[in-house]
């Protein structure tokens, strides 16, 4: 009663304040609306212009001799045979040594290490290497492959990437174990069978498509990796696939032909990154298809 | 009772499985301990190495190898200070940069968006985090090095250059290259690691209290300020330190913008180096058991202290019971 006293009495004035509020009010939401679809719009224009430039440059000197040729002097029609070998021969063995020790040590933490101090630490520590600088990786691996073996190696390449690997693999094989119901171990258990069994037949299997996801993701990271790449296999000019010499990359080949004056090699650079680029692009995306039919 | 005779006679087999079992058992815990804790020896495994690794330099130089500014090879003196300087300045520009569009990108992703236009845009910009660094470092060197030093620098001399105070900040010539592209370049790079954590964390309001918020009459932008924000303070702040760690270890793209000067220059315009581009811009010219080798070394162990403090710090403040409290 009072209420609708005191609004009567002074009616005017107060519909306006609160209309000129309401007003302000939707203006400023308005405008951070705008601001917000802005600065999508920002990252996404971002996104476009790297793509379009990749397929612009990338293509323009695109040519049957990037797969056919090795790298040779600027001028001589040169390809990057033995970088995109090279890439894939430490991408694949880095992978291959890093993805089992990854699924492991996230099977402990998911597993073996509810509420223990360890895991608290393994956990802390995984987290710090999947974020830490991968130059630090590659001086590591400089140090503790490089140095005492005398020499730049293909095998120090991949022990880098596998370095790399590990953390983004535990990570995944961690959430996805957990994901997972305890309904489901104590079937198991219940059945007799013992953990190890519970975890390889039944865990693994449930948890398949998340793990899949995690080991595609840690080789689209590691296939586009330069730095740790510089201080363990260097790269080499010539066609080698000797895992005990220097062996080139597609990353460090571009890194070295992009900062050239030479024409060719520039160009040959850009489709080294158009390469890349979509490989990484193309693996991700099919991890994230893998990971969306697994649920 | 039939039954019950007719259980026993499988016990033994079950025993001796049992045996068995354990001990493969004992095997499979073992090697995912054994994985575990070579991680920790990892990680340990870096820290002493980078540490004795540059010992030499570090034991040469002092404490001054972190202040000084003097990186001469000729001479055999190196410093850490231009590097520390550069890497420090070029990520918290980047993080002033990144911030309000990371923010911005999930508060559109969250509440503005249309639904089906959430997936889609959500993965494109996670896409823009799996460009490879090197990507970042040739489209930077080719596309936006010109059009700064073309367009942007030009005006932004011309204009905020001209005034007092701040004007010794935008001066000198317009090489594209510099701190400041630095910086840009790095911002896109970390925009999409600081916008996953803020939509993850946006999401993870509990939909009562925003609709408690809009129920009462707010805007979007008003539930963002006054529920969205305060419940997830903490969170947000971890995740700009996550942004923070990724951009202070960047190497490839900043190594080609940057400019590569071993000098510290007043102007955002004028070149730098950070520790990672110096790394590895000197190493190639570093010979095996050198003093400059163990001065690289040294700098790596100086981002591995920076980059592990911010990561901690990132980790407490995203410890789960924050983000779910």
């Amino acid at each position: 009663m009072d209420a609708t006293l005191a609004a009567s009495r002074t009616p005017q004035p107060r519909r306006d304040i609160a209309a000129a509020l309401g007003r302000r009010r939707k203006r400023t939401d308005a405008m951070v609306r705008a601001f917000c679809i802005a600065a999508t719009l920002i990252g996404l224009f971002f996104l476009a212009s790297i793509l379009l430039t990749l397929i612009g440059r990338g293509l323009a000197a695109a040519g049957l001799n990037v797969f056919t040729q090795v790298t040779r002097p600027p001028g001589s029609e040169g390809g990057l045979l033995n970088a995109i070998v090279g890439s894939l021969i430490q991408t694949a063995l880095g992978a291959l040594i890093g993805t089992p020790i990854g699924l492991l040590a996230g099977t402990y933490l998911a597993e073996y290490a509810q509420g223990s101090r360890l895991g608290e630490v393994v956990r802390f520590v995984s987290d710090v290497l999947l974020a830490a600088p991968s130059i630090l990786i590659g001086l590591f691996v400089y140090q503790l492959l490089v140095v005492p073996f005398g020499g730049f190696s293909g095998w120090a390449g991949c022990v880098a990437l596998a370095i790399i690997v590990i953390p983004i693999v535990i990570r995944t094989t961690e959430d996805m174990l957990r994901l997972l119901p305890n309904t489901l171990r104590e079937a198991v258990i219940g059945l007799g069978a013992p953990k190890w069994k519970m975890v390889t037949l039944v865990l693994w299997r449930a948890a398949r498509s998340g793990i899949i996801t995690g080991a595609l993701l840690a080789v689209a990271r590691i296939a586009g990796e330069t730095a740790p790449l510089l201080f363990t296999s260097l790269g080499n000019l010539n066609w080698s696939v000797a895992l005990s010499q220097p062996m080139a990359s597609l990353p460090v080949t571009m890194f070295n032909y992009a900062g050239s004056a030479f024409e060719d090699w520039v160009d040959l650079a850009w489709t080294g990154a158009l390469l890349i680029t979509f490989g990484v692009l193309g693996l991700n995306i099919l991890a994230r298809t893998v990971l969306h039919r697994g649920r | 009772m039939q039954q019950a005779a007719t259980i026993p006679p499988p016990a033994p087999p079950i025993v001796a499985r049992r045996h068995a079992g354990s001990l493969s058992d004992a095997v499979f815990a073992l090697s995912c301990g054994a994985a575990g804790v070579l991680v920790l020896v990892l990680l340990g495994a870096v820290i002493v190495s980078l540490f004795l690794g540059g010992w030499p330099a570090l034991s040469a130089f002092g404490a001054g190898f972190l202040s000084s500014t003097e990186w001469d090879p000729v001479q055999d003196v190196y410093g850490a200070g231009v590097s520390i300087y550069g890497t420090l300045v070029t990520a918290l520009l980047a993080l002033a940069l990144a911030v309000p569009v990371a923010f911005g990108v999930a508060f559109f992703l969250t509440e503005v968006a249309p639904a089906w236009l959430r997936r889609p845009v959500g993965t494109a910009i996670e896409l823009l985090a799996a460009v490879p660094s090197i990507i970042y470092g040739m489209w930077g060197f080719f596309v936006i090095v010109p059009v700064m030093a073309s367009t942007i620098q030009p005006a932004v001399i011309g204009t905020l250059g001209e005034l007092p105070m701040i004007g010794a900040l935008f001066a000198g010539p317009p090489f594209g290259t510099g701190i400041l592209t630095a910086a840009l370049i790095l911002a896109i790079m970390v925009l999409p690691f600081i916008a996953a954590v803020m939509r993850d964390v946006f999401e993870a309001v509990p939909a009562i209290y925003k609709e408690s918020a809009y129920g009462l009459g707010a805007t979007t932008w008003e539930v963002v300020r006054g529920v969205v924000l305060p419940y997830t303070r903490v969170s947000v702040v971890g995740g700009i330190m996550l942004g923070l760690g990724r951009a202070l270890g960047e190497t490839m793209a900043v190594t080609f913008v940057i400019g590569n000067a071993n000098r510290i220059t007043p102007t955002l315009f004028g070149p730098g180096n950070t520790i990672a581009s110096l790394v590895a811009l000197e190493f190639p010219e570093s010979q095996m058991g050198s003093l400059k080798l163990s001065a690289l070394l040294a700098l790596g162990f100086l981002l591995f202290i920076i980059s592990f403090a911010v990561l901690a710090i990132s980790r407490w403040l995203l410890r789960p019971r924050a983000a779910g409290r």
